[in-house]
């Protein structure tokens, strides 16, 4: 990389922080414990609109793992969502009626609520259907993690997003408020994904699962990106650029290993199809809310109606995060 | 004890010493803030027989350690003089087996020193490089803060030549910094008379807590045991390894007298192995063989991964691959044209599972017909086009520990056929020239079966010179159709003994051969339009001449 280019990146940084503030503006606080936060806390950072019915095991979940504060942005939800994340006492929250997509998908408003409370903090970016999987998570809590790479001098950490279906129809099984959605959508496509490696961001490309393989059969390029970097040690100058898939500066996005060896890495269970999903994807569709207007909701929309089995023959059901390890999805790297 | 952080943990273990009838001088880092440290104290006024020695800054890999290691031995020596042995331990070194068997361990051995000390040239320990050098250099910079510096100074100093003198022929010596000494041995080295000079040239040496008391004990101790009593294991990076809750029954079978280092909140360890006697083990050597293991297979897994796979946290550049692909597979060429019923027979008689044409325009042609595999691996052909290589290494990933084979020709898409060339996992098979049976048979214009032949012909030559470029690394075997069809039986013995999945003995079945007849006329009809088919080879124009007509082939066997 150029000076050149490093100095561009540089501005490109600037211009996403100045856009974060930018965008704050209409954010409004409906309870801000922040002042809960002591030094070493993991904090988890999530915008969300009308996800209530995830709300209970999401928050469970996460704090089982060793999550201190939540900090979420709501965006206008209107099932009481909000008025049950106000009532958690390791939540801040923030609400606002903009536009998700002006923000770019929420990424502003969650910049800048990083840079305002992060500075120091190992932090997790993830939505509410995502569940976060890493090395020995079921024995281990996140602070172990993040004490660990602390030691490795590692200031940012991968986990693929995993796409989870049931088998059967999508909406065959509901879902109870409080019930881990894995139990419903425990299948997940085992070896289908490919890797590019983005020349500007140094970040991998990653796609393919169930969504290239129905949805997007006819136009692969299109199909959803599944690489993320949801855990990173927080500093004010870093910035999200586009959702958690890559960050600036651009060594953030250096989490795998190119001389052969395996760095370690998490997978986030995305317990997206669940029967909450068709009425979303409907919904999703009229707001155009949504990355390139909600192409994504459409292919979706279209597809679900006519086929809606994202299950098949070679699908795989979940056990646990060595069953991924095995499977080649994630990796323990040198952790033992 | 050496301590720098997690005090809490740091004074349960004190107790625990403590509680066993031993003194102990404790040393805390210089950068503790003194508020934490006075509380440090405060917390521990009550347990007997223990000393806090004077506070040095202690960076890793500089002289302090060395120095706060140095005082608090000389203050255990004089204040506590019924000492036989001191073990120099850290907060967060956990002690696995009852402390009174430590001691009957030691009382059995009163002359012995417990410390790791190999020379350099010796062992592949060290990181970075700096073997032989940490000796010879000089170390003014720190390796954590300073690192550009570090590394100039060092660039520099291999120029220019300049070299250290070693004092007194001493033999350099390192190892693990966590030793048991005995009271002969470590009361020589605080009071050697040249230990000014010991103590100027190791200040300056890299790393020298696992260097100074590691020389210096070859020089005075009667009965060295190379080994450290403390469970550590250093990843590739220099690290010490760390231990968690999950880790107890492994720390358990190690019979091991002390581990480093500890998670500070791995609560389940430090509760089972601090406050629960009955956890007593047999007294037997210590044995740490299985977590030899696990951690030497995690410095492997980063260094050198998987081979073949290809995911979010490796994703080699080329020639770092370690293998392109995860396991070896058969790519056949002109086979599936030539034989009417190859595929089935080559299934049949390696067990092996055959695969269509995969990379076939239309779709991917797996076995028996199916639209999906392995891994959810789908059949489509825009799926697979838009990266045919991941296409592939993820087919023999997914499908790890059975052997795949399938068919390739001029037809197919090109694009993997580097991949497939440069993979030594590739066993590749080609029978030039034999795209031109379907061609034969078809019932098309002969003007369109000339365009395409012309077409497949200069396909093939290219594909042809790639598996026999100087890149290429597959096992690659080419025969012209004119030569297979002399003698079809040999080559096919050598690739599926090759395959080596079954113990074949000879071929008992054959593969059908196509219907040739007329072939040699047909060939010559595209000469007579103007287009030369080279790659078959010599065909006479008369069929019945070399020809070998398949129905009065009998099978025979070949040993």
């Amino acid at each position: 990389m150029g000076l050149w280019q490093s100095y561009r990146m540089r501005l490109r940084r600037k211009r996403y922080k100045v856009r974060a503030y930018r965008k704050h503006f209409s954010l409004r606080p409906v309870a801000d414990r922040t002042g809960a936060i002591k030094p070493g806390d993991v904090l988890l950072f999530c915008t969300l609109r009308d996800e209530m019915v995830r709300l209970p095991y999401f928050l469970q979940y996460y704090r089982d793992l060793g999550v201190s504060h939540f900090l979420c942005v709501d965006n206008d939800s209107g099932d009481g969502g909000r008025e049950y994340l106000a009532g958690q006492k390791d939540v801040s929250l923030w609400t606002t009626r903009a536009s998700y997509k002006a923000a770019r998908f929420g990424v502003d408003w969650l910049n800048w609520l990083q840079n305002k409370y992060a500075h120091g903090h190992w932090t997790l970016v993830v939505d509410p259907d995502e569940l976060f999987v890493y090395p020995f998570c079921d024995t281990r809590p996140i602070r172990a993690l993040t004490d660990w790479l602390d030691v490795s001098q590692v200031r940012s950490f991968g986990a693929m997003l995993l796409d989870m279906y049931p088998k059967g129809r999508v909406d065959q099984v509901p879902y109870r408020s409080g019930q881990n959605p894995i139990e419903i959508a425990s299948w997940f496509d085992p070896g289908n994904y490919t890797i590019e490696k983005n020349p500007i961001y140094g970040n991998l490309w990653i796609q393919g699962g169930p969504r290239a393989r129905v949805f997007f059969q006819d136009a692969p390029r299109l199909a959803p990106a599944l690489n993320k970097i949801p855990l990173v040690k927080w500093d004010r100058r870093y910035t999200y650029v586009s959702s958690t898939h890559m960050l600036l500066p651009r060594g953030l996005n250096k989490v795998y290993e190119q001389l052969g060896g395996e760095q370690a890495s998490g997978v986030l269970l995305h317990a997206k199809f669940i029967d909450t999903f068709t009425d979303k994807a409907v919904e999703e569709l009229e707001r155009k809310q949504h990355y390139s207007s909600g192409a994504e909701y459409k292919a979706y929309a279209e597809h679900l109606s006519q086929s809606p089995e994202l299950w098949c023959k070679w699908s795989e059901k979940y056990i646990n995060w060595r069953q991924l390890e095995i499977l080649g999805l994630m990796s323990k790297g040198n952790w033992a | 004890m050496l301590v720098h952080t997690a005090f809490d943990r740091a004074e349960q273990v004190v107790r625990h010493w403590s509680a066993a009838g031993c003194p102990l001088v404790i040393h805390a880092d210089k950068s503790v803030p003194q508020k934490e440290y006075n509380a440090f104290v405060n917390a521990l006024s009550d347990v007997p027989d223990i000393r806090f020695s004077k506070r040095h800054r202690c960076e890793w890999g500089t002289w302090g350690l060395v120095a706060a290691t140095q005082q608090a031995s000389q203050m255990m020596l004089d204040e506590f003089p019924d000492v036989r042995h001191v073990y120099l331990a850290s907060g967060s070194c956990l002690p696995l087996r009852p402390v009174q068997e430590l001691l009957d361990y030691l009382a059995e051995r009163p002359h012995t020193d417990f410390i790791e000390s190999a020379t350099t040239a010796d062992v592949p320990w060290t990181i970075g490089g700096l073997d032989q050098e940490r000796f010879t250099m000089r170390f003014p910079f720190s390796w954590r803060k300073n690192k550009y510096l570090f590394d100039r100074y060092v660039a520099f100093q291999r120029f220019v030549g300049l070299k250290r003198k070693i004092p007194n022929g001493i033999v350099p010596h390192m190892g693990s910094q966590w030793w048991c000494l005995t009271r002969q041995t470590l009361s020589a080295i605080l009071q050697d008379p040249e230990r000014e000079t010991y103590d100027r040239y190791f200040s300056k040496v890299w790393i020298p807590d696992e260097s100074y008391f590691q020389t210096l004990a070859r020089q005075y101790s009667r009965q060295i045991e190379s080994r450290s009593l403390t469970l550590s294991k250093f990843d590739y990076q220099g690290k010490p390894h760390i231990f968690y809750d999950d880790h107890l029954q492994l720390l358990r079978r190690s019979d091991c007298f002390v581990a480093r280092k500890i998670w500070p909140f791995a609560n389940r360890l430090y509760d089972a192995f601090l406050t629960d006697p009955s956890g007593a083990m047999k007294r037997t050597e210590p044995n740490p063989g299985k977590i030899d293991r696990i951690f030497a297979k995690a410095v492997e897994r980063r260094t050198r991964g998987r081979a073949g796979l290809y995911m979010q946290s490796r994703f080699p550049v080329e020639t770092r691959e370690n293998g392109l692909t995860c396991g070896q597979y058969s790519v056949f060429e002109g086979f599936s044209d030539l034989f009417e019923n190859f595929e089935g027979w080559l299934a049949k008689v390696t067990g092996t599972r055959v695969h269509g044409h995969l990379f076939a325009p239309e779709r991917a042609e797996f076995s028996d017909g199916q639209s999906v595999i392995n891994g959810a691996l789908s059949d489509s052909a825009q799926l697979r086009d838009y990266n045919p290589r991941a296409f592939l290494a993820n087919l023999i990933w997914n499908t790890r520990g059975e052997r795949q084979c399938f068919q390739f020709g001029p037809r197919d898409n090109q694009a993997i056929e580097w991949d497939i060339a440069k993979d030594p996992n590739a066993q590749v098979s080609v029978i030039t020239g034999a795209w031109a049976v379907p061609l034969f048979q078809s019932n098309g214009n002969f003007s369109d079966i000339r365009r395409e032949a012309a077409l497949l012909q200069q396909i093939e030559s290219k594909h042809l010179e790639t598996l026999r470029s100087t890149w290429s690394k597959a096992r690659v075997r080419i025969w012209t159709m004119a030569e297979f069809i002399e003698a079809p039986m040999e080559p096919l013995q050598t690739i599926i003994d090759e395959i080596g999945q079954q113990q074949v003995r000879g071929l008992a079945e054959v593969p059908k051969m196509a219907d040739l007849k007329g072939f040699g006329q047909f060939l010559q009809n595209l000469k007579n339009q103007g287009m030369h088919p080279y790659l078959m080879g010599d065909f006479p124009v008369a069929h019945d001449l070399h020809e070998p007509a398949p129905s009065k082939r009998k099978p025979y066997l070949v040993r």
